[in-house]
């Protein structure tokens, strides 16, 4: 029976990555559906570990793949290959990716060659009654749902991060750990890394990893207004995030940038500033568990999905707010 | 050594348009063509054509425009050529209707490039910003047996090879191909040019090569990705306005009011 597949990802430190767990949980109904075995793959140069991890998360059986090849989490190139092979080896009828820097790459690219093409960016996945699978996507950056089945042999799909809680590890869970060297040669590498540059100065705190996030628009008018927002954030112990418009603007670096093809964030609290709310922005932080908006039109269509808003000038708002803050954080 | 460029480009619903606007038919499993809102070149596509143009500005060469789909509304598509790019090939027929099947775009769109025959470099957007199914050009890359790099903001061409900054989270890296190959570019890449009026009165003189299936003998592949629903989600919050007896009021309770539920 063509078993599910689950191509996890493997930490510098050897440990299993949290999407890991994530799209095993995401495939244990599908197998369970199906009557079939969930098999696991970690691919990197060391995985081991993360292999063992994998069964305790809830994989029957994982593979440990592993290549010189596949030192990097950008060597697309490689990750195909590996993947490919593996594929040739276990033939599975779904194969599921996270939709990360390496899957959003690989996990098309491998469709392509097995005749097929991926259903990108699932926040679901679910068996259908014809037992063929179903990938529910946002679509239209977010103003739309749609739900496409995958119809071809096998069914590739890359799933969005934290759509999926991982299950709770069992290390009494038994599960065959199998090494698998895909022997990649040279020829399977076109293109090849030159250098990497890190240009996000932020110090300490990430956007991905703040409670509370403040983030300006196009509102705002230019980039000096945002020092108040870096005042609200450095009260609140936050960080300072933007939309895609006042990056373009060249207000704030692009890796502010919040939404569809920038960040997303979760934070407990999301307070925006001069934003208008585009569905492309909202994909990136409507998991946010209270958002709260300062906007000069009320009905701007961040307000449909704010619990708190406040109309009118930032101009005149902010300087109040935060001198209020300022006396309820003394 | 003047380069051949091919830009695929995609006509798509504006998706910038009010969200008043953005109307889904559930039972055709359509957006509604909003009424008095014209579609545009999805937006990465305009950087793709800049991008093209900025590298013929320093190799020569010629900058072609692809585009698929069962109907185009003409003064929108042709606006790479007000741009600047040389040639507009349509690929246009009734069966290539747009659907979120990229195993379908891709094959149309490689049989184009294979027709085409010489090329350099072909550059798409990162994602059509209708289905954001972002893997079209990985298709073409695949199906063509090319190299291919995605998320670019800078592309540099030299010895026969492309070195493009891909766009991280954190900041970018730098990867190399040869020649022949598949760049994706983001918004990173920088604003697209503005027609010029000359631009626009060439444009308006070029007209498109159109190409139909037959033309390109390509067989249609059995389908791989099927919609089966379309729908606007839900938005159930409740939004509770601030209120104060002028705007500095409000800035003033609406931090009580953080305090209060408990947010700071
Ligand atoms: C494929 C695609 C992907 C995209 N990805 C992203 C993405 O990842 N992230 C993203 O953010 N966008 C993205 N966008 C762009 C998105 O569609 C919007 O264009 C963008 O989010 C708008 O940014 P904004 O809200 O800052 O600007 P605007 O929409 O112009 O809104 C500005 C708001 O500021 C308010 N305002 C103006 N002056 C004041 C004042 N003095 N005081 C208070 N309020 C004021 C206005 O009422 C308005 O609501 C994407 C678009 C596409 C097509
Ligand atoms: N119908 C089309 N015509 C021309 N180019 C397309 C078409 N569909 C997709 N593309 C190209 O492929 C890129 C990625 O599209 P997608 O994979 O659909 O998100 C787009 O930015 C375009 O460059």
């Amino acid at each position: 029976m063509p078993p599910v597949l689950i191509i996890g990802e493997v930490t510098p430190d050897g440990d299993a990555a949290s999407i890991t767990g994530e799209l095993i949980a995401a495939a244990r109904p599908l197998a369970d559906g199906l009557g079939v075995e969930l098999v696991a793959a970690l691919p990197g140069t060391s995985s081991q570990r993360a292999a063992a991890t994998a069964i305790t998360l809830g994989a029957d059986k994982a593979y440990a793949v592993e290549d010189p090849f596949l030192d990097d989490p950008s060597a697309f190139d490689a990750h195909v290959a590996a993947a490919q092979k593996l594929c040739q080896e276990i033939g599975p009828s779904i194969v599921l990716f996270g939709r990360t820097i390496t899957g959003r790459d690989v996990a098309p690219r491998l469709a392509f060659r097995l005749g097929t093409c991926a259903a990108n960016d699932c926040v679901e996945v679910k068996l259908d009654s014809d037992q063929r699978l179903a990938a529910l996507r946002p679509v239209f950056g977010g103003s739309a749902l749609a739900w496409v089945r995958c119809l071809g042999d096998v069914a590739v799909v890359t799933v969005r991060a934290k759509a999926y809680e991982p299950l709770e590890a069992d290390a009494t869970r038994k599960g065959e750990v199998v090494n698998f060297s895909p022997g990649l040669g040279r020829d399977a590498v076109k293109s090849r890394l030159v250098e990497r540059v890190k240009e996000d100065q932020t110090q300490g705190l990430r956007l991905e990893d703040a409670r509370i996030v403040v983030s300006g628009g196009r509102g705002l008018g230019g980039p000096d207004p945002f020092v108040h927002l870096e005042e609200i954030a450095k009260l609140l112990g936050g960080a300072v995030g933007a939309s895609r418009a006042a990056c373009d603007a060249g207000w704030v670096p692009a890796t502010l940038q919040v939404g569809l093809t920038g960040k997303t964030v979760t934070p407990d609290l999301y307070l925006t500033v001069g934003i208008s709310g585009a569905s492309q922005h909202m994909a990136g932080c409507a998991a946010s568990k209270n958002i709260v908006s300062i906007n000069k039109d009320g009905d701007a269509n961040i307000f449909k999905e704010a619990r708190f808003g406040a109309v009118g000038d930032w101009k005149n708002i902010l300087p109040a707010f935060i001198e209020q803050l300022q006396e309820l954080v003394k | 050594m003047p380069l051949n460029i091919i830009v695929a480009a995609k006509q798509v619903l504006d998706p910038e348009m009010p969200a008043s606007a953005f109307k889904v038919d559930r039972d055709a499993k359509k957006i509604m063509p909003p009424q008095g809102i014209p579609p545009v070149v999805n937006g990465f596509d305009e950087n793709a054509v800049e991008a093209a143009l900025q590298l013929r500005e320093i190799h020569e060469g010629k900058v072609t425009v692809l585009t698929m789909g069962a109907e185009f509304a003409l003064d929108v598509i042709k606006k790479p050529l007000s741009m600047g790019a040389d040639e507009l090939i349509l690929l246009q027929d009734p069966a290539f209707i747009n659907t979120p099947d990229s195993f379908f775009t891709a094959t149309v769109l490689a049989a184009a490039i294979k027709k085409i025959g010489e090329y350099d470099l072909i550059i798409c957007g990162r994602q059509a910003s209708d289905w954001d199914s972002s893997q079209v050009s990985l298709g073409i890359a695949e199906m063509l047996g090319l190299p291919v790099i995605t998320l670019g903001r800078k592309i540099e061409v030299g010895d026969g090879k492309v070195l493009v900054q891909r766009v991280l989270t954190d900041g970018y890296e730098v990867m190399e191909a040869s020649l022949p190959a598949v760049v994706t570019v983001s918004n990173e890449f920088g604003e697209p040019r503005y027609p010029t009026l000359r631009g626009i009165m060439q444009a308006t003189r070029k007209m498109p090569t159109t190409w139909t299936s037959a033309d390109l003998g390509v067989e249609i592949p059995a389908p791989q990705l099927e919609l089966s629903d379309l729908f606007v989600p839900e938005r159930d919050r409740q939004c509770e306005y601030i209120e104060g007896s002028d705007e500095a009021a409000i800035g003033r309770n609406l931090a009580l009011k953080l305090r209060e539920a408990k947010l700071i």
